[in-house]
């Protein structure tokens, strides 16, 4: 069942659609709810290396449904600790919980002042009011 | 842009059932309603719906229309009785594929031609300047309305009697008239049917009351690939002549028609490079315009609902268009191992 639409308050936002949860040095990431609904089911997630770093606003792998592929924008610049091998088995996982069990990616940040950039969960649902 | 977009007459049925709409041809269609892979699977397992009412339908008549449309069009239009329906090609003098459409035989003298709605207004002028003395082309497309209900229960879900492939007839849905076609673009059994552009909306709601599940114009893509239909723009163009696309049987290369000097060679000397359908050896969806290793490229992809892989088809040079083949396909510059297959991709078998 594809998720409700939703922008949890202890998440911070990316304007790209991409959400990070913040744990102490590291950060889940992953795409919003706005993301999947605007590809459909997903079908391919192009994930990082393992121990590979990404950087801040730039793509770090792709996620494709039947119709199109989407780059996917680091909200948070770090070391990739951990890849979601359920998304990259199922990556309709994605679609039915876009918080939880559809992570992404795990990092260790590497500049914990880039939180301050980004979105709170207020703001990023005025970016998605704008789409 | 947006305001110069046409709509069929069914417009506000699929912005109320919740269509996501896009451009397509000049035309603001319903990509998916509930998503592209659950309508794709309604298709295979029971029965969907497609508006195709931004299709070209041209009529062909007078006591000359039977020996233009010969002259014209590659497949052998005098086979056709009345009732028939045949898959032909437009070709220009090169050989290159102008359109593909179905013809459709109503009665002497009397021919109908479902063409793609991209080309239109370029096969209605290039029969209207050829059309002779004894014969009037004309575009009757914003007449009629033009819906596809395709999948193995399509015809018990209508009440419809089956009858042959590429036949047609006229019928009646809830004392709408339609001329009912055996004839469709998703390898499934079903019709396509046809009415005054007025009864289209009351002929959508029928058919939906009957159970059938509206589908977008992405599943009719992803079907079609499965089957490896070809896609005028994608497949085949203007450009690609038909022996190598593989069309060579809608083609009576014993007759006249535009380019059938180049075809006849093209088959005597053996295609340089062939259109042929494969499937992904790893995880990646192909896509039109990647690069395939040897000079090739991917002409449609995408990710097939039922095999849960990613498919496609694409031009290589012979050496690589046997089946089995394995390609090298350039996905945004990672390249991922393909092998070639044999039509359809997808079969119900399986």
């Amino acid at each position: 069942m594809p998720a409700a639409e939703t922008y949890p308050d202890d998440l911070r936002y990316h304007p790209e659609h991409d959400w990070a949860r913040v744990e102490g040095d590291e950060a889940i990431l992953g795409v919003t709810w706005f993301a999947q609904d605007s590809l459909g089911e997903l079908v391919h997630y192009e994930a990082p290396a393992t121990g590979s770093t990404v950087a801040k606003d730039e793509s770090y792998g792709e996620v494709e449904s039947v119709k199109a592929v989407s780059d996917i924008v680091a909200p948070l610049s770090g070391e990739v600790l951990a890849v979601n091998e359920k998304v990259v088995a199922a990556p309709e996982t994605v679609n039915d919980d876009p918080y939880g069990e559809g992570w992404l990616i795990r990092i260790r940040m590497s500049d914990a002042g880039e939180l301050d950039s980004l979105l709170d969960a207020e703001a990023y649902r005025a970016v998605v009011a704008e789409s | 842009m947006e305001a110069t977009l046409l709509r069929t007459p069914l417009y506000a049925r699929h912005v109320e059932l919740g269509a996501r709409m896009v451009p397509f041809a000049g035309y603001e269609m319903p990509v998916q309603y509930e998503g592209v892979i659950p309508e794709h699977k309604a298709v295979r397992a029971d029965a969907g719906a497609f508006d195709v009412s931004h299709m070209g339908e041209i009529h062909v008549d007078g006591p000359t229309a039977q020996a233009f449309l010969q002259s014209v069009l590659s497949n052998d239009v005098d086979k056709l009785s009345d009732g028939d329906a045949q898959y032909t090609l437009l070709t220009n003098e090169t050989g290159g594929i102008i359109d593909d459409l179905i013809a459709y035989r109503l009665g002497h003298g009397q021919f109908y031609l479902v063409v793609n709605a991209s080309n239109r207004a370029a096969v209605y002028a290039w029969l209207k300047e050829r059309e002779p003395r004894g014969c009037e082309v004309r575009d009757a497309s914003d007449e009629y309305g033009l819906v596809a209900v395709q999948g193995p229960r399509a015809l018990e879900r209508l009440g419809l009697r089956d009858a042959p492939a590429f036949t047609h007839a006229m019928g009646e849905l809830d004392a709408i008239e339609v001329m009912v076609a055996r004839t469709g673009y998703t390898g499934e059994q079903g019709v396509e049917l046809c009415c005054a552009e007025d009864d289209a909306v009351a002929l959508w709601d029928a058919i939906l009351e009957r159970g059938v599940t509206p589908c977008g114009l992405g599943a009719r893509d992803t079907l079609r690939l499965e089957v490896c239909y070809p896609l005028h723009g994608n497949d085949i163009t203007s450009e690609t002549d038909a022996i190598s696309a593989g069309l060579g049987w809608a083609c009576a290369l014993d007759t006249d028609f535009p380019g059938v000097e180049v075809l006849r060679r093209v088959k005597e000397q053996g295609p340089i490079r062939k259109l042929v359908p494969f499937v992904m050896e790893e995880r990646a969806v192909p896509r039109q315009g990647m690069p395939i290793d040897g000079g090739g490229e991917v002409t449609s992809g995408t990710h097939s609902p039922m095999l849960d892989v990613g498919i496609g088809m694409g031009y290589v040079a012979r050496e690589f268009a046997q089946s089995d083949s394995e390609l090298v396909i350039d996905v945004r510059g990672k390249p991922r191992r393909a092998r070639v297959v044999k039509k359809p991709i997808y079969r119900k078998e399986q």
